[in-house]
């Protein structure tokens, strides 16, 4: 008998200290020399159980643990959190505390958008674009700062509404060692006013922004040669393997959360949803792309919305919201209840509810069953990101090594949200 | 003093004081080769950094300045790990492989009408034979790493190279054929008269396919599927830590001054001023004279240029996958370069002025 060498494939384990793997992915590759033949995603090295975690803290509590899911998107994970313990509550947040919602929303999409569109760029090797649009993030996160206190981990929506208005004043940079006054002077200059006058400053400039990425990417021909024909995913594919978001418009399906099932005040916005057509990595790049020049757009709208309507920006209930500091001083009334919200929280009615915003990476979804004590019995949460990664070895097989760095970028994937 | 320093070197043996006349050469070309590769990667850390709308490095020294030194303290300091299945003798000698031709490619250049360590006759085979060594060095630095992101970039990096250097070794034909000569400096000289004279005129295509080969060849991006940062991490020298690192580092950078240096000595006429053809009184004036006369400094102005050309693709580009690479190399470079051949034959021939009549 003859004896045949064992040709046998090379398992390569890509991950998870690796540069390209988003955080913690685990991928074990089978290959054929340099072509996948198979892409085992391994996920689980970031859990953290935020869903058990949430069924022993009071509801207010565990805001700041949605924050941490996907933790580049960190205000609209809150407020498909705090929407579905609104409707147990059977609330409606104040008109203008829904704008600031919006306003935000769109902010926390630009701010995703931009860390998708540098890390997917740094990854097909183009290191520019990455430091560009962290230069746009570094303002996006101001504003977060400016209204929350923190950069990224900002715990600012509260069931009712958001936790306080904003600011008059845009904090501002300090003369140091390495800044002298005039520098300051320099950076300081759209930081005079309002959060809001900063805001829209940065809706002026920003398209320009994004003209400068498209102008490093949309045209190369190298960006091209990576990203065309690359993880092609047909409209009907792409639909029974659940994706959502920015994944399945690039599919070509008109599908949006803002447009088909209208929250927060999105019904009376005016901008559009980007679609794709060939559903390849090049696609989902044009559409994230047109997304944020849309997310431009509505962020425009609200701030002028937001000068015009001065008003409260959280429900008047004692139960909900505490006191203000004030009151407290000279109100024992006021202070029992600061005491029991924040010791006991409230309890919400019995009920399930399933509450889903569109995310910048897709479909983001809180399911909710209480049992009506001051916690969840149950809380689950739909991450877009799980689907999409469910779907790699489909999308990668047949490519290359380089061609599955580029798709885990097209795919966004962030593994708080994935592993949560 | 001078008399007895003078004495003693005539105690020497001739053989000797040859050779100790050529180590001197050799070091007072490498110590400022070294010097060169240090300060080159605080530049591209600078020029990049400004790219990108930040600063670069500005923490060691006035504005950052002895940063390449901390690097290089840095780096010696480190430990050398050698990982337990990787093959002891090939794993140190790969730095070796690679930095060895990239150093040795240095004595044919010349710096001058008269500095050049050795004016051999076949210098351009010269050039082509130990720039195509150093991809020893990368592949058995990958192989013998005993990884498998180091095994395929030892991989990618092979096939690369040796694509490339088929593009780069017909681009170099068509200056072999313009000069009528391998000799370097004779090519330079073949060049004289005034910038329309230089090669990068009738040569053009070549000029562009031997950049763009020698971006690839020294595994610079948008060619850098060898390291390929975000796909195999580090490529093939994934597992060096330390001085090991630094020598395969060392030899990257000393091989972009190379081809820069090549480029501009082949095809923008090396040492030659570009002001030649001005009235002659004008290089008979004391210190301008010799500034604008042909000279080193001129060599290394269009080094420079090319240098930073190579840091403006590394900051401008994406990174080319490895299969579309070798598909530029095969189906682009080299049939363009073989075209040109035949052009330039026909324009010899014909005895084009300037350059070949």
């Amino acid at each position: 008998m003859l004896c045949m060498p064992e040709i046998r494939n090379m398992t390569l384990n890509f991950g998870p200290q690796h540069p390209a793997a988003h955080g913690v992915l685990r991928l074990v590759l089978e290959m054929d020399g340099e072509v996948i033949e198979r892409a085992d995603p391994h996920i689980g090295l970031l859990h953290r159980a935020t869903e058990k975690l949430a069924e022993s803290k009071p509801y207010n509590q565990s805001i700041g643990y949605m924050d941490r899911l996907d933790y580049v998107s960190m205000m609209c994970n809150e407020h498909a959190y705090v929407i579905a313990i609104e409707r147990l509550l059977g609330i409606e947040p104040p008109m203008r505390a829904q704008y600031i919602r919006t306003l935000f929303d769109e902010i926390t999409r630009i701010l995703n958008h931009l860390m998708w569109l540098g890390s997917h760029a740094l990854d097909i090797g183009a290191m520019t674009v990455f430091l560009y649009a962290f230069r746009e993030r570094e303002d996006l996160l101001d504003c977060y700062e400016a209204v929350s206190g923190t950069r990224m981990h900002a715990t600012y929506y509260r069931p009712g509404g958001v936790y306080r208005d904003l600011p008059g004043v845009m904090p501002q940079y300090q003369a140091s060692k390495w800044h002298n006054e005039k520098e300051v002077k320099r950076l300081n200059r759209n930081r005079q006013g309002s959060l809001l006058d900063f805001i829209e400053d940065f809706t002026e400039r920003f398209p320009k922004c994004v003209d400068d990425y498209e102008a490093l990417l949309t045209d190369n021909r190298i960006w091209k040669q990576r990203t065309v024909g690359i993880g092609v995913v047909p409209r009907d594919r792409a639909l029974q393997l659940g994706f959502s978001g920015p994944m399945l418009r690039g599919s070509g399906v008109a599908w949006d959360l803002r447009k088909k099932q209208p929250y927060a005040v999105y019904d009376q916005l005016d901008f559009d949803i980007p679609v794709g057509k060939h559903g390849d990595c090049y696609d989902r790049y044009l559409v994230r792309i047109e997304e944020m020049r849309q997310s431009n757009r509505i962020i425009k709208q609200c701030v002028g919305w937001l000068r015009g309507h001065p008003g409260p920006v959280v429900v008047d209930d004692r139960k909900l919201i505490p006191p203000r500091r004030v009151e407290m001083k000279e109100d024992m009334e006021a202070l029992i209840y600061h005491f029991k919200l924040f010791t006991e929280g409230y309890c919400v009615p019995e009920g399930e509810v399933y509450a889903a915003v569109e995310h910048p990476k897709g479909e983001f979804g809180i399911y909710l069953i209480s049992d009506g004590a001051n916690k969840p019995y149950r809380l689950k949460i739909r991450a877009a990101g799980f689907a999409h990664l469910s779907a790699l070895n489909e999308m990668v097989k047949g490519h290359m090594l380089a061609d599955v760095v580029a798709i885990i970028g097209t795919q966004d994937i962030v593994f708080g949200e994935i592993d949560r | 003093m001078f008399e007895t320093l003078h004495g003693i070197w005539q105690v020497f043996p001739e053989g000797l004081r040859l050779v100790i006349i050529i180590l001197l050469k050799i070091v007072a070309i490498l110590v400022p080769l070294m010097l060169c590769v240090a300060y080159l990667t605080f530049a591209e850390r600078k020029i990049i950094g400004y790219i990108q709308a930040r600063i670069g490095p500005n923490r060691v020294g006035p504005r950052g300045w002895l940063q390449p030194i901390a690097d290089v303290c840095k780096l010696l300091l480190k430990e050398i790990t050698i990982p337990s299945g990787a093959n002891r003798f090939l794993f140190l000698l790969a730095p070796i492989l690679a930095i060895a031709p990239a150093f040795a490619a240095w004595a044919v250049i010349p710096f001058d009408d008269v500095k050049v360590l050795s004016n051999i006759n076949a210098g351009l085979l010269y050039i082509l034979a130990l720039t195509s060594l150093g991809i020893y060095g990368v592949i058995i630095a990958g192989w013998a790493s005993n990884s498998k992101y180091a095994f395929l970039g030892s991989m990618r990096s092979a096939a690369q190279i040796v694509s490339y250097e088929i593009a780069m070794g017909f681009a170099l034909v068509g200056v072999l054929m313009a000069a009528r000569s391998l000799n370097l400096q004779d090519i330079v000289l073949a060049q004289q008269g005034n910038v329309l004279h230089w090669f990068w005129l009738p040569l053009l295509p070549l000029f562009v396919v031997y950049f763009v080969s020698g971006v690839a060849e020294t595994n610079r991006a948008p060619f850098d599927v060898a390291e390929g940062e975000s796909e195999i991490v580090a490529g093939f020298h994934v597992e060096y830590a330390g001085m090991t690192f630094a020598i395969f580092f060392l030899a990257e950078y000393a091989n972009m001054i190379l081809i820069s240096i090549l480029a501009s000595v082949f095809f923008l006429g090396g040492w030659l001023s570009p002001l030649e053809g001005l009235p002659a009184s004008l290089f008979e004036v004391p210190i301008m004279g010799t500034l604008l006369g042909p000279g080193m400094h001129w060599l290394f102005l269009k080094t420079s240029i090319f240098l930073f050309l190579f840091i403006w693709l590394r900051a401008t580009f994406p990174r080319y996958r490895y299969d579309q690479i070798m598909r530029l190399g095969w189906k682009v470079f080299i049939p363009i370069t073989i075209l040109w051949l035949v052009v330039i034959g026909v324009l010899i021939m014909a005895a084009v002025p300037p350059w070949f009549n």
